[in-house]
């Protein structure tokens, strides 16, 4: 963790956001930031409404109300004004999905290769160029490759590369998606249970891997995740969200140690284990903050 | 487990088999094959065929023993002898590769020498240049269906529009096929966009039976808008191409050559016929040729990925909207060059041309052949298309012989003739720059 909080530009702000479906209100007036550079995790009892945000941050729903403000290169992008592929287009939101979603039968290197789209249709001219085998497409798809094997060396997946990507085990297709999503150039990369289904050695892999993600490309992670040992190893700010409202906002120990957060996990009688628990998980934070 | 390799083969199981088989063949040979309807003087009446009912289920019942036995005996094999390792599934994978890389270019040589072979008379050029057209067709949809994986049922629509694009273009406007040709590409182009557009949320089921509709749309308009069309006495008198302004013709008007005349041939009726036989392979190698190189470019991978995942494509900035919009208007596109030809070498369109069962004609190529391959389009083209001409002599049962044939490439191979997808780049062909030293080292 580089710096303080304090010194990252805030990247993602949400507002009063609610979303309604009929008479459930999934997502009940929630505001929170999100900086650049940090990872900020969501998490919440199941059915909290945190796929549901991903799901109006990524334009998959459009939210009853609120506003979604995005802060990068000099501009503001307005995300609930946005149709869905363009704000992946112009305002370089990536996301990851809770049961993986990749092109089953393209090879792992096309699954990477797809997610430059908009670089390569621009590059081929609109297919022009590129149906003439001009020499301006040809250079744009050679750095989409090294763009590509940039991200497999990352993600430890370049023996794959050839493979078909249904084919992989499933720690690997995990993986597969984060590469895929960050070949997209994300400002906002937002994962949804990326730990979901790993053991031990990958769940740690994972952890490296987004920090690198973090510091080295400067890119905002918002994380849902349930497995405690990862947001709290990793995150820089957490966001609790409980029956589709927000209860509490902070740092790693701040959550961990408010009181209506342990009542929404564990209820009010046995409150007195968790704050213990989480605190010996927790070596590292502790040192931090 | 097993320490007797050789089980007995299990009788009782096997006739039982062939006589539940055998019975309900005889239910449904009784009224098939049993009784016929006769015109008696005095009316309709019934002759019973026993014998023939006899032959049918007898046949049936030995066919499934037959096929139950070879069954035992193979489940009976130990293990290893069958063969199947985990390594099989990638061999073939590879064979088929091989017989790829080395049939294609086989192929085209044989389809371009094909009108000058000892044995090609104008029968056979006739047939090759009919199954030429259905291998472009083929290709113009494997576009939609196998790489978008849109599912059209009603592409002889764009057939339709092509053709008929031409013919009246030439009848009316008196304008040359190779003016037309484009024009009637683009037309058939912008009726696949106007397909597109109501179709676009949906997918499988509901997109097959929409499509289905536009196909019978477009035949009956073209069936009833008299004044336009001529409806169903159809569009006669379609000029017939010339070689670059040179007519196929054994009289011409004074002051002007034919081209027999102009290359000192004398007049054979060939000469046309080849003439469209080279016509239509042009056609159909550009359809090849763009397919193949489209695959490779950012829309033909979009295509394949909106076809895998559309939610994942659309979370990655692809605009769902236009590429589905342009795979539905190349398609087209090639539907409408492909109807243009069809008009110019008929000489006559007629909406009779365009029904549905051309559409699923079409769709049985592409998917017998294996979606997304093209050299499987052309081997099932062959097979549907000339083998149905083939089967000519037999008459009544022809369509019975056609439908016996998909159902054995569907049995044999489910998945159709050629079915292995090739990756569009391969890491393995770019590898990294070499770093000067490790040159260096390599040269000592």
């Amino acid at each position: 963790m580089n710096g303080t909080p304090e010194d990252q530009p805030v990247l993602l702000q949400v507002e009063h956001l609610t979303m309604k479906f009929g008479g459930l209100t999934a997502i009940d007036d929630v505001s929170f930031t999100a900086k650049a550079g940090e990872i900020t995790a969501i998490i919440g009892p199941n059915g909290a409404g945190k796929t549901t945000i991903f799901n109006c941050l990524t334009g998959f729903y459009s939210p009853t109300y609120g506003r979604l403000g995005l802060h990068h290169s000099d501009s503001e992008f307005l995300l609930e004004r946005m149709e869905g592929f363009r704000i992946t287009q112009q305002a370089h939101v990536a996301r990851t999905f809770q049961n993986i979603r990749l092109f089953g039968a393209m090879s792992v290197l096309e699954n990477l290769i797809v997610a430059q789209h908009n670089v390569l249709m621009r590059a081929s001219k609109l297919s022009f160029a590129g149906l003439l085998g001009m020499k301006g497409y040809r250079q744009a798809e050679k750095e989409a490759i090294n763009k590509a094997r940039y991200w497999l060396q990352r993600t430890g997946l370049l023996e794959y590369a050839d493979q078909d990507a249904a084919n992989l085990p499933y720690g690997a297709q995990r993986r597969l998606e984060i590469a895929r999503a960050m070949c997209t150039r994300p400002a906002l990369l937002c994962l949804d249970e990326p730990a979901a289904g790993l053991n031990p050695k990958e769940s740690s892999e994972l952890n490296a891997l987004l920090n690198y993600i973090k510091n080295e490309h400067q890119v905002g992670l918002l994380l849902i995740e349930h497995d405690m040992s990862v947001v709290m190893e990793i995150s820089d700010h957490i966001v609790v969200l409980d029956y589709g409202r927000k209860i509490s906002d902070g740092t790693p120990v701040m959550v961990a140690n408010d009181p209506v957060v342990i009542r929404a996990y564990l209820g009010e009688d046995e409150d007195s284990q968790l704050p213990q628990k989480i605190a010996e998980d927790l070596p590292g934070v502790r040192q931090d903050a | 487990m097993q320490n007797t390799p050789q089980r007995a083969v299990n009788w009782s199981r096997i006739v039982k088999e062939s006589l539940v088989a055998g019975l309900i063949a005889l239910v449904l040979f009784f009224e098939l094959v049993g009784v016929r309807v006769v015109d008696n003087p005095g009316g309709l009446g019934l002759r019973s065929r026993w014998l023939w009912l006899l032959i049918a289920v007898v046949a049936t019942a030995v066919g499934r023993l037959l096929l139950a036995w070879r069954r035992e005996i193979l489940n009976n094999r130990p293990v290893a002898d069958l063969g199947l390792t985990a390594s099989d599934s990638g061999k073939s994978d590879s064979r088929i590769q091989i017989f790829t890389r080395y049939v294609a270019p086989l192929l085209i040589a044989f389809a371009l020498t094909l009108p000058m072979m000892p044995f090609a008379n104008r029968y056979i050029v006739d047939i090759a240049t009919l199954v030429l057209t259905y291998v472009m067709l083929g290709w113009g949809l494997n576009i939609v269906v196998g790489l978008a994986g849109l599912l059209d049922l009603g592409y002889v629509a764009f057939y339709a529009v092509g053709a008929y694009s031409y013919a009246l273009l030439s009848t009316q406007l008196g304008w040359s096929f190779w003016v037309s040709l484009p024009l009637a590409g683009l037309l058939a182009a912008s009726f696949g966009i106007l397909l597109g557009f109501p179709v676009l949320r949906l997918r499988g089921d509901y997109l097959a039976i929409v499509t289905l509709g536009f196909g019978e749309i477009v035949r009956i308009i073209l069936l009833n808008w008299y004044t336009f069309t001529n409806g169903p006495d159809g569009i006669s008198g379609i000029p017939r191409p010339s070689f670059f302004g040179l007519p196929f013709k054994r009289h011409v008007p004074e002051g002007t050559d034919s081209f027999s005349s102009f290359f000192g041939l004398d007049y054979s009726s060939m000469h046309r016929i080849i003439f469209l036989y080279y016509l239509i392979l042009l056609l159909a190698l550009l359809t090849n040729f763009f397919t193949l190189r489209i695959r490779r470019l950012p829309i033909g991978r979009a295509w394949e990925a909106l076809r895998e995942d559309e939610i994942a494509s659309r979370s990655l900035g692809i605009n769902p909207t236009n590429t589905k919009l342009s795979g539905f208007a190349i398609g087209a596109m090639f539907a409408g060059f492909a109807g243009s030809f069809f008009a110019t070498r008929q000489g006559f369109v007629s909406p009779e041309s365009f029904t549905f069962i051309e559409s699923a004609v079409i769709l049985s190529i592409v998917v017998l052949g294996g979606m997304g391959s093209q050299i499987g389009v052309v081997l099932a083209a062959v097979l549907l298309i000339g083998g149905t001409e083939m089967f000519r002599s037999l008459a009544d049962f022809r369509m019975l012989a056609f439908g016996a044939l998909m159902v054995a490439i569907m049995v044999w191979k489910p998945r159709g003739l050629l079915s292995n997808r090739e990756p569009t780049v391969r890491l393995a062909d770019h590898p990294e720059e070499p770093s000067p030293d490790l040159v260096a080292e390599q040269k000592s």
